[in-house]
């Protein structure tokens, strides 16, 4: 149940109503972002990245998490990859 | 090259006896069950063909019409060979950027004809207009239709109009047929296709049914998308003369490449394997793709075309398309196999191995 | 595409492939090859996408899960769906995936064909956006999916409530994952090693949820991203926790997914839904607890409750296995009608249905899981 889409907020039209703008590859669409904004923690600000769903923002993508995600995928089969491993656990606590 | 054997993963005997079993079944001829139509007979895929099977073939029969090409070409007296084709244009909206459907009525015929090799010379236009159409608007279509026969350098030479009751026509139909000559150098057929031949598409595909979703706005979708209708008569031309040896072509309209791919593959008894990283698509029309799941192998275009060329022949087709406007960006996608007949397999660019299918109904956007 | 294209990268591919061949070498326990489960229906589609299956070594098997939210409606449902799209004077209004489900006589896309208003719309807000362009007419919402798509529905009732629109509601069939994972791992022929955890799910409900998978079925689970290399790094940590001898649940998806899920979106859900005592699910019967319904303060925007619907249960067909499909005892060629009475023009059950069913997506894509090619000597390497 799980077509999500990585988009980039291009423009917040209406902050109180929740509306933004977000840009896929070139293609754009007003999308709601009432599940990740509004008032207290975890707002979001034109530049973020969010992952999109039937219209709606569902979370922000953390790039710094994309990024260890990947070195993980390249450390594998490398002697880094006990480093990464553990740098990734300490992240996440 | 690798040989690896089908069902290694898991069943052996079984599971290749139950792959047998489907195979066969695939192999007849479509069944019609429905009892009325729906949108997809007009979608292009199994659908459409078992419509066309079931109720126009059996009706109809005779050679020609078999050959269910885009369109015919027959043998006049004089041993000259003319084809002929015709199509129906029912878009909406009406205009979209990049065309109307006066520039697709033209495009459309000039473009079947080139397929079959034909230099397209004479258009038929036929007109239903709806009660209270307006005529500015009719003006319109037709100084686009002037437009694109002028680019094509074919002639308008007949035509009909009627006019039915509001509600009966969507606002305008535009039925076109058209003639032309086939050179007697030039002999296209899928059956001519054999494995080691090359595939090649003009340039970057998907571009014309995003372009028509996203102008219905129902989808409320913002991209730089126009249509890529274009007349292709004269760089199918300059093919032909570049590589006389081309086996085949097909323009990749309704279901898209990959319906074009499994015709083919069909109608040759031989298979097809593409690599996905070799297909040309415009970042925008794949962002639009993947938000809406629908995979751009699916979707119409309207100013490309699909060519099979001997392999000693496949850089000089190559060049000849990319020299012309219309074909700058073509690409080799994949080549013909003598295995499995009749299944186009798609390289991933993760390395692994899907089958293209051909569309059941219309891609609809999905959420899951 | 950022954050996609990253995730394909064959390179890393390679790597991950070396590593999960290296891991799972020695084979699982009862000594067969080690499988794990995908609940989730967009990753079958991902596995069947990118031909996953067939870079995986033969020591590991994917078992594809019942998290297709589509399949599982029943087929009375559909027809109550059918029944409210052919009321007069209404627009009905649905996501693409569901218009070609098959109800016990015709689908969406058929009673369109015969006149109803049935449209496709891309988000609930669009529905919302033409009840309120069209006053005179009611306007029904067809909410299927699981949390993921849940909280969307809920704000658009929010959002529906706070403008007054009266001619607007839903016709709820919104399910929940964990109920079904536990219907599988209660099922005695079960005989997985690990799952791949829903990512989509996960970014509203969090990990938590999933704990009771380790704690009482001593089965690893590691929440899933959608692309390749997101499904390789999963399988890999599953393998990991096995070599080394732990059982918990691992987030692979941290860019999207935190332990604690979305608390916005979960006290949505709670203002605007309740859960039904129980629901049929297609191929797995009925299961408590496992669906969603518009609580009392939001009833007036329930379907159920404007229109009569005929809510009768059809059964599926006797022919029909889906629900051992589902649960992974069997695979798609095994069941008895695969490929001639049921295919993806004419589905009987579940399976077959989306284009992510675990029959429909190996219908169309995995049919071959390796093919025999004889290329010429010309041919690219």
């Amino acid at each position: 149940m799980c077509l999500g889409i990585p988009g980039q907020l291009v423009e917040i039209v209406d902050l109180a109503e929740h509306r933004a703008i977000v840009d896929v590859d070139g293609v754009r669409r007003e999308i709601n972002i009432r599940l990740v904004a509004g008032g207290d923690t975890g707002s979001v600000e034109v530049g973020d990245w969010v992952l999109i769903h039937v219209g709606f923002a569902m979370s922000k993508i953390g790039e710094q998490e994309a990024a260890e995600t990947l070195q993980y995928m390249r450390g594998l089969g490398d002697v880094y990859e006990q480093e990464m491993t553990d740098f990734k656990q300490e992240a996440q606590l | 090259m690798t040989d690896v054997v089908a069902g290694e993963h898991g069943g052996g005997d079984r599971e290749e006896q139950v792959m047998q079993r489907i195979e066969e079944f695939r192999k007849r001829r479509p069944k019609l069950k429905d009892e009325f139509i729906n949108s997809a007979h007009g979608a292009g895929g199994k659908a459409s063909a078992a419509l066309i099977d079931a109720v126009f073939l059996e009706a109809f029969r005779n050679k020609t019409l078999e050959g269910m090409s885009d369109g015919a070409v027959m043998e006049l007296p004089s041993g000259e060979r003319i084809a002929f084709s015709t199509d129906s244009f029912v878009v909406k909206p009406r205009r979209f950027p990049g065309g109307s459907i006066g520039h697709l009525a033209i495009c459309g015929t000039v473009n079947d004809l080139s397929m079959m090799g034909a230099r397209p010379q004479w258009i038929s236009a036929a007109f239903v207009l709806e009660d209270g159409f307006s005529i500015v608007e009719l003006r319109e279509i037709v100084a686009d239709m002037a437009e694109a026969a002028a680019e094509a350098g074919v002639m308008i030479v007949t035509g009909d109009t009627k006019v039915v009751n509001r509600g009966a026509a969507d606002g305008c139909y535009i039925t076109t047929a058209g003639v032309g000559v086939v050179p007697a150098s030039v002999h296209l057929d899928s059956r001519s296709v054999k494995p080691g031949d090359k595939i090649i598409v003009s340039g970057k595909i998907g571009d014309h049914g995003v372009a028509v979703l996203i102008a219905r706005g129902e989808l409320n979708l913002e991209a730089d998308i126009p249509s890529d209708t274009a007349p292709l008569n004269e760089m199918v031309e300059q093919l032909l003369e570049a590589a006389p040896g081309v086996r085949f072509l097909r323009d990749p309209t309704r279901g898209g490449v990959a319906t074009v791919l499994n015709e083919m593959a069909k109608e040759a008894e031989v298979g097809v394997r593409i690599m996905e990283q070799a297909i040309p698509v415009r970042n925008v029309v794949n962002g639009a793709c993947e938000i809406l799941g629908i995979d751009p192998m699916y979707v119409a275009n309207e100013g490309k075309l699909v060519a099979v060329v001997p392999p000693e022949e496949a850089d000089a087709a190559l060049a000849a398309l990319r020299a012309h406007k219309y074909g700058a960006d073509a690409a080799i996608i994949g080549e013909v196999t003598a295995e499995p007949p009749g299944i186009v397999v798609l390289q991933t660019g993760f390395g692994g191995t899907r089958i293209v299918d051909m569309l059941v109904g219309d891609p609809l956007p999905r959420i899951c | 595409m950022k954050y996609v294209d990253e995730f394909r990268d064959p390179a890393a591919a390679k790597l991950a492939i070396a590593k999960i061949t290296e891991r799972a070498a020695a084979g699982a326990p009862n000594g067969g090859p080690f499988k794990f489960m995908e609940v989730c229906g967009g990753h079958t589609h991902t596995i069947y996408k990118h031909g996953i299956e067939n870079v995986l070594p033969p020591t590991v098997e994917l078992v594809h899960g019942p998290g297709c939210p589509v399949c599982v409606i029943p087929m009375g449902r559909v027809d109550d769906a059918v029944a409210v799209a052919k009321t007069p004077n209404t627009i009905f209004t649905s996501f693409g995936d569901m218009m070609r489900v098959p109800g016990g006589k015709e689908n969406l896309l058929e009673a369109k064909a015969q006149g109803a208003d049935v449209r496709m719309v891309y988000s609930p807000l669009d529905a919302l956006r033409i009840a309120e362009a069209n006053p005179d007419k009611e306007v029904v919402f067809f909410a299927v999916g699981f949390e993921t798509t849940a909280p969307s529905t809920a704000v658009t009732v929010l959002k529906a409530r706070q403008r007054n629109v009266k001619n607007f509601s839903v016709f709820c069939n919104h399910v929940t994952i964990v109920p079904p994972l536990k219907a599988i791992l209660e099922s005695p022929d079960l005989r997985l090693h690990g799952f791949l955890g829903p990512g989509h799910v996960s970014t509203v409900i969090g990990n938590r949820p999933y704990r009771f998978v380790p704690a009482q079925y001593g089965l690893p689970l590691v929440t899933a991203g959608f692309e390749p290399l997101d499904i390789l790094q999963s399988i890999e940590m599953l393998l990991k926790q096995i070599n080394e001898g732990r059982c918990e649940v691992e987030n692979q998806y941290t860019r999207a997914v935190s332990d604690e899920g979305n608390p916005r979106a979960l006290a949505i859900l709670q203002e605007v839904f309740e859960l039904r005592p129980h629901f049929e699910w297609r191929g797995l019967g009925f299961i408590s607890q496992s669906a969603l319904k518009l609580n009392a303060d939001y009833a007036d925007f329930d379907a159920e409750l404007r229109f009569a619907v005929p809510g009768i249960r059809v059964a599926d067909p006797k022919a029909c296995q889906c629900g051992e499909v589902l649960k992974g005892v069997i695979k798609p060629w095994e069941c008895k009608v695969f490929g001639t009475a049921c295919t993806p023009e004419t589905p009987i059950g579940t399976c077959m249905v989306s284009s992510e069913g675990a029959c429909a997506a190996y219908y169309n894509y995995g049919r071959f899981t390796k093919i025999p090619v004889k290329v010429g000597a010309n041919a690219p390497a």
